[in-house]
């Protein structure tokens, strides 16, 4: 639908895309470098076949004296079982190097993407960013095996070849060069065309995954609305748009192909033409002509292949522009240079100090100079109408995005001060939405926190009240979760991110709506162990009800991104009129249902 | 028994016995002779195209021969009409087979494109009509890796080897027969050195065919993997999850690695050895051929154009070599989406639906007879056998702990599932009988997770109705109180929600999804904790508006606050897949139908302050 967050048409030279290849190949050049060797090495004994056979039909033949016949003949084989070796070394070199810089590319990539800040994923397409880490990472590897190699090798085969026919004989070494001319300009031309239809199609292709991945994802919002039809009929017009792209590529690529096999023939009829008038001459031996001819038929394929070649080269210069826009993207939420150490004790001492805040790209402030102080032990509720930023506020504590203005404290230490890692062993979150991963329900729970023991697990999810759910499931703890495993409802996944943020008692807990979507009994259980938790930690609760209120210290009223009251909850429902707007509905519905 | 392998299930097993392989190839090659079967017309125009292509570049040697045995002779004499005649010959079959490549590249290269579109649709309109049961047990990434890497390895089949392979084939069918026209004795002999080229073929198919089926796994489970990433990315990056995932896609890496460096290697052994024979038969042929022309049994412009030949002839075995490979590894992609196409919708389309009565403007009666269900033959029964009567207008709360089977009646209602036992019925009409488009058209679910497309919030609401106007969008926007959040946004209905809705808020969101469900303006309205993530004052104007809204449709409401609750009509308390309570909520809480209601409303009004 949206076309946000790719970043098209940035034109770069294909070369300069190619050129930031370097630093992975760097550690595979000595095999690409033996790997050419053996294309060049398998293709000089192809070269030379034809010389040999020159000899046999000139020497023995012509002679008639068969002596040295074996000794030639025998030459061609051991030429011939050295190339096909030579074959069969070029591909043995080339396996690891190929597959060993894709795993490096998707790996650094995967790591990058890990460290991206959560800003730059809401923008960017998800099967844009899978595109690049699948098709074109393997479009570059095709590209190192084969075109890489190729290229350099088909010219140098074409220029040692050309040289060759000079000394076999300087006229048809000169009408060869001349065919080979407009090689040059063929490709320029092409050049410009094919590269920027490769961009279109390659963003193309990543657009459709974008549509086949919302599609599945959304399969139930789909089926619920009976909109998969219409999905589908937006995945076949972007299919026809990939496809048109595509059929104007094969055009261009057909009328470079059909224009660069005429060059040979041309050539190689002009050897026919010189070459047999030269013999009527007798300035010219039949074995030089049939040489000549053999060597402008073995340059044919290093001559057509360049078109394919450079096609494949077009690709990956693509394939490596798209993978680097999302390498360059800035890691703006980066460990500090020298990181302040965690106070130790840590005590959980969260200040928030005239803390501002605004998405990227966006003109409106969504926090505007919040100040709140939490001390260690306390539980804070943040409440407020829905989008009035208490989410966003919650995202600033473990930096899944930095303050635009302002600061945010543990300890008296700036949050941006403290090593990532250490700041997100201390601060745990339980998102809204809770996300699980395809692991155990052990490795789920333990996820975030360092040295947890099997006690520590169990004794998360009981103040999750997940223990009794855990334990009917196939295999208790060890059972397989998240999409690849075992699906289980709102409220259960709800409960299991919540063990998830307690285990290990962290210093800083920050909840974001964590009941939501528990009913009502199971609610006021999970209340009554998480404020045993509580009571040890510093808190930051996220809640829309009175009962999850109930189990702060404090409260603070979030609107339009400014905290406009805090207190306690009686205090407020007492004394403030929004408050009481946002959490005593109830009350009349209690009346209602009493009268 | 080979019925076990029907669909997905081979997928997940690396070694599958000489029957089953036979059977999941014929099952690719069904796929594959379906896709080209409509452009048959163009399968052979383009096999006529490489046809006469050949031919006119196998007239080329032959010109060069002529030139060199009747050509030089001539010009020798003074004449040389005959050499201009091979050199105007030649050049006019380089000419004609460029042109002919032309022609020959755009042929095939629409008829790929074509196969791929139809391809790409057939996965894409399967997959949506799966049921849900289908994809909550098969995995996101894995779709999408059908429609993905495994496309793609169908297409580098397609786009660089077809043509490669048909060239390749006619050349040496051609070349065979003009060696054996120039000398059969010697063209045997070439063919003899055949035999070992056939079994070692055979040999790289079988071992490939099983070797990508690794590389296409492999993949697959890195999408997997990176899909899985990328979605929870706020949860990786808060739980420090980023070296453990690493970890994770390191090995999966390397097992594609793995896969990859066997491929290949495979490769490498193949063409080397058809390299090889290719070579060696040159070798003989020449020594044969210098003696034969020596003792005078051949012509030296015979054993010249043999040999150009000869080479032409090695030369397109590579070619049929890196064909074998891309289809070996196409097959193997093949082989997963034919299974995928396989797999038949649980929840179907009927042949012969019945209409839905006209509607009456006061919602449509739902029944439930003898309705019992269960996820799979092995797995316990989630709601044992029970009738149930919704009046048409009726609103009903379902009430009940976690886990006690409310949603899966809500997602029966919805026709998610249909019932294992008995029959779920609108107005009579059982759902199994209904159009698809005329049940979306009557009855719409908004489930607990709001799930937002990227694109503007207009876009995300008009998925209710898409024939809506701009006017209706904002109209039930207002409807359900979205309205003001909606309007504050910098470019308003237009904002783009960027990934999932990521610029949303989650009480955002399921307003979003409340005011889509609102615009579709079905007859039946059933709304799955829909409304878990608002706040109060939010909540309440939802419920303002559900009250006017559902007046005149039935609606299924399931709900934890009980504040949501009370402005049912009725009320059904399920415990365990059973409806233990039924009745007004007034009624309820006064505890005469057993008290569960009464117990959950005195627990509520408690928590409230």
């Amino acid at each position: 639908m949206s076309e946000h967050g790719d970043h098209r048409h940035r034109r770069g030279s294909s070369l300069a895309a190619l050129r930031r290849l370097g630093p992975y190949i760097r550690p595979v050049r000595g095999r690409m470098i033996g790997s050419g060797l053996a294309v060049l090495g398998s293709m000089l004994c192809g070269l030379t076949i034809p010389l040999v056979i020159q000899q046999i039909l000139d020497g023995p033949v012509a002679s008639g004296d068969t002596a040295s016949l074996p000794w030639l003949v025998l030459a061609v084989a051991a030429l011939g079982a050295t190339e096909a070796t030579l074959f069969f070394v070029r591909r043995k070199l080339m396996i690891g190097p190929g597959t060993q810089v894709e795993a490096r590319m998707r790996t650094d990539l995967y790591r990058h993407l890990h460290r991206l800040p959560v800003s730059f994923h809401d923008g960017w397409q998800s099967g844009q960013l899978l595109s690049r880490a699948v098709t074109d990472l393997s479009t570059l590897r095709r590209f190192i095996v084969f075109a890489a190699i190729f290229l350099v090798i088909n010219s140098l085969i074409l220029v040692i070849g050309l040289v060759v026919l000079f000394l076999l004989s300087p006229v048809l070494g000169l009408i060869s060069l001349c065919c080979a001319a407009p090689l040059i300009v063929f490709c320029t031309i092409f050049e410009s065309r094919y590269s920027a239809l490769a961009r279109r199609s390659q963003d193309q292709a990543g657009d459709l995954a974008t549509t086949v991945e919302e599609s599945v994802l959304g399969i139930r919002v789909l089926k619920a609305f009976g909109r998969g039809p219409k999905l589908a009929a937006m995945f076949a017009r972007q299919a026809r748009e990939l496809r048109h792209t595509e059929l104007r590529m094969v055009r261009v690529m057909a009328a470079l192909w059909a224009a660069i096999i005429m060059l040979p023939e041309l050539s190689i009829a002009g050897h026919l033409l010189f070459g047999t008038l030269a013999i009527a001459n007798g300035t010219m031996t039949v074995g030089t002509l049939v040489a000549a001819v053999t060597v402008a038929t073995y340059l044919r394929w290093p001559t057509d292949s360049i078109g394919w070649l450079l096609a494949e080269t077009n690709r990956a210069a693509t394939a490596s522009q798209r993978y680097w826009e999302v390498r360059d993207a800035p890691v703006t939420i980066t460990d500090p240079d020298r990181p302040r150490p965690l106070s130790t004790p840590v005590r959980g001492h969260l200040r928030f100090d005239n803390v501002h805040f605004r998405h990227p790209g966006s003109g409106a402030e969504v926090l505007r100079g919040i100040t709140l102080d939490v001390r260690p032990g306390e539980t804070v509720a943040l409440v407020g109408p829905t989008g009035s930023g208490k989410t966003t506020l919650t995202a600033l504590v473990p930096r899944l995005a930095d303050v635009t203005g302002g600061r945010i404290t543990i300890d008296g230490v700036d949050v941006r001060k403290l090593a990532l890692s250490d700041l997100r062993s201390v601060v745990a979150t339980a998102f809204e939405d809770a996300v699980l991963f395809s692991a155990s329900v052990r490795e789920n729970v333990a996820m975030g926190a360092d040295g947890t023991t099997e006690a520590d697990v169990r004794a998360a999810l009981r103040i999750a009240k997940a223990e009794e759910f855990v334990e009917a499931l196939p295999w208790g703890l060890a059972t397989r979760i998240g999409e690849q495993g075992l699906s289980l409802s709102g409220g259960q996944r709800q409960r299991l991110a919540l063990a998830r943020a307690v285990v290990g008692r962290p210093a800083v807990l920050v909840l974001d709506d964590p009941l939501s979507a528990l009913d009502v009994a199971t609610e006021a259980e999970v209340e009554h162990a998480l404020r045993s938790v509580l009571r040890d930690v510093t808190a930051l609760v996220v809640a829309h009800r009175p009962s999850t209120v109930q189990l702060a210290d404090r409260v603070a009223l979030l609107d339009g991104g400014v905290i406009t009251a805090i207190g306690t909850h009686s205090h407020l429902l007492a004394n403030n009129k929004d408050y009481r707007t946002l959490l005593s509905t109830l009350d009349e519905d209690r009346d209602e249902v009493m009268a | 028994m080979s019925t076990d392998w029907r669909g997905v299930a081979a997928e997940e097993v690396d070694e599958v016995d000489r029957r089953t392989g036979l059977m999941l190839q014929a099952r690719s090659r069904r796929l594959l002779a379906s896709l080209l079967r409509p452009h048959l017309a163009r399968v052979a125009l383009a096999l006529a195209l490489v046809v006469t292509e050949n031919v006119a570049s196998l007239a080329g040697p032959l010109m060069v021969a002529a030139a060199i045995d009747a050509g030089i002779p001539a010009a020798l004499g003074g004449d040389t009409t005959v050499l201009l005649w091979c050199v105007g010959g030649y050049l006019a079959a380089a000419l004609g087979s460029a042109g002919l490549r032309y022609l020959f590249l755009n042929v095939s290269g629409r008829l790929g494109q074509d196969v791929l579109i139809e391809l790409r649709q057939r996965i894409f309109v399967h997959a949506q009509r799966l049921s849900l049961s289908f994809h909550e047990s098969y995995t996101s990434g894995k779709v999408i890796s059908r429609l993905t890497s495994d496309i793609d390895a169908i297409k580098d089949m397609l786009d660089e080897s077809i043509e490669g392979m048909l060239s390749a084939l006619l050349s040496v069918v051609g070349i065979g027969i003009m060696l054996m026209v120039l000398d059969l004795p010697m063209a045997l002999l070439v063919l003899v050195g055949f035999l070992p080229l056939i079994l070692v073929t055979r040999w790289f198919y079988r071992r490939s065919q099983h070797t990508y089926r690794g590389t296409s796994a492999a993949i697959a489970k890195i999408i997997v993997q990176f899909v899985e990433t990328m979605n929870g990315i706020r949860a990786v990056q808060a739980f420090r999850r980023a070296d453990r995932n690493e970890s994770i896609m390191g090995e999966l890496n390397e097992g594609f690695r793995d896969a990859n460096q066997r491929a290949f290697g495979l490769v490498a052994t193949f063409t080397m050895t058809v390299r090889m024979v290719g070579n060696l038969s040159l070798a003989l042929v020449l020594a044969i051929g210098a003696a034969r022309v020596i003792g005078g049994g051949m012509e030296l412009g015979v054993l010249t154009a043999f040999t150009l030949y000869l080479r032409r002839f090695y030369d397109p075995l590579d070619d049929m070599a890196m064909f074998a490979n891309a289809y070996s590894s196409a097959s193997a992609s093949l082989e997963k989406i034919s299974g995928l196409l396989e797999e038949s919708p649980e929840v179907n389309e009927p042949a012969d639906p019945v209409a839905l009565p006209a509607r009456s403007g006061g919602g449509r009666a739902i029944s439930f007879t003898g309705v019992s269900f269960r996820y799979g033959p092995d797995t316990p029964v989630v709601l044992p056998e029970f009738d149930l009567t919704v009046p048409a207008g009726q609103t009903v709360a379902l009430v009940g702990a976690t886990g006690a089977g409310k949603s899966t009646i809500a997602k029966l209602v919805a026709r998610f599932y249909d019932p294992t036992t008995g029959a779920v019925a609108l107005d009579g009409v059982d759902l199994r009988r209904i159009a698809d488009a005329d049940l979306r058209g009557a009855a719409v679910m908004v489930t607990q997770e709001a799930f937002l497309f990227a694109g503007s919030v207009a876009d995300n609401i008009g998925l209710g109705r898409p024939d809506a106007t701009r006017a209706e969008v904002e109209a039930a926007a207002r409807a359900v109180g979205a309205a003001e959040f909606v309007e504050a946004l910098p470019e308003g209905y237009d904002t783009d929600v960027r990934k999932r809705g990521g610029r949303l808020s989650a009480g955002q969101r399921q307003l979003v999804a409340f005011a889509r469900a609102f615009l579709a303006d079905p007859d039946v309205l059933v709304l799955d904790e829909a409304t878990s993530s608002l706040d109060i004052p939010t909540e309440r104007a939802v419920q303002a508006a559900l009250e006017s809204v559902l007046a005149d449709r039935t609606a299924l409401i399931i709900a934890h606050r009980l504040s949501t609750v009370l402005i049912a009509d009725r009320v059904l308390v399920v415990e365990d897949g059973r409806i233990v309570e039924d009745g007004a909520p007034a009624d309820l809480v006064d505890g005469r139908a057993g008290g569960r209601f009464a117990t959950l409303h005195r627990t509520w009004l408690e928590s409230l302050v």
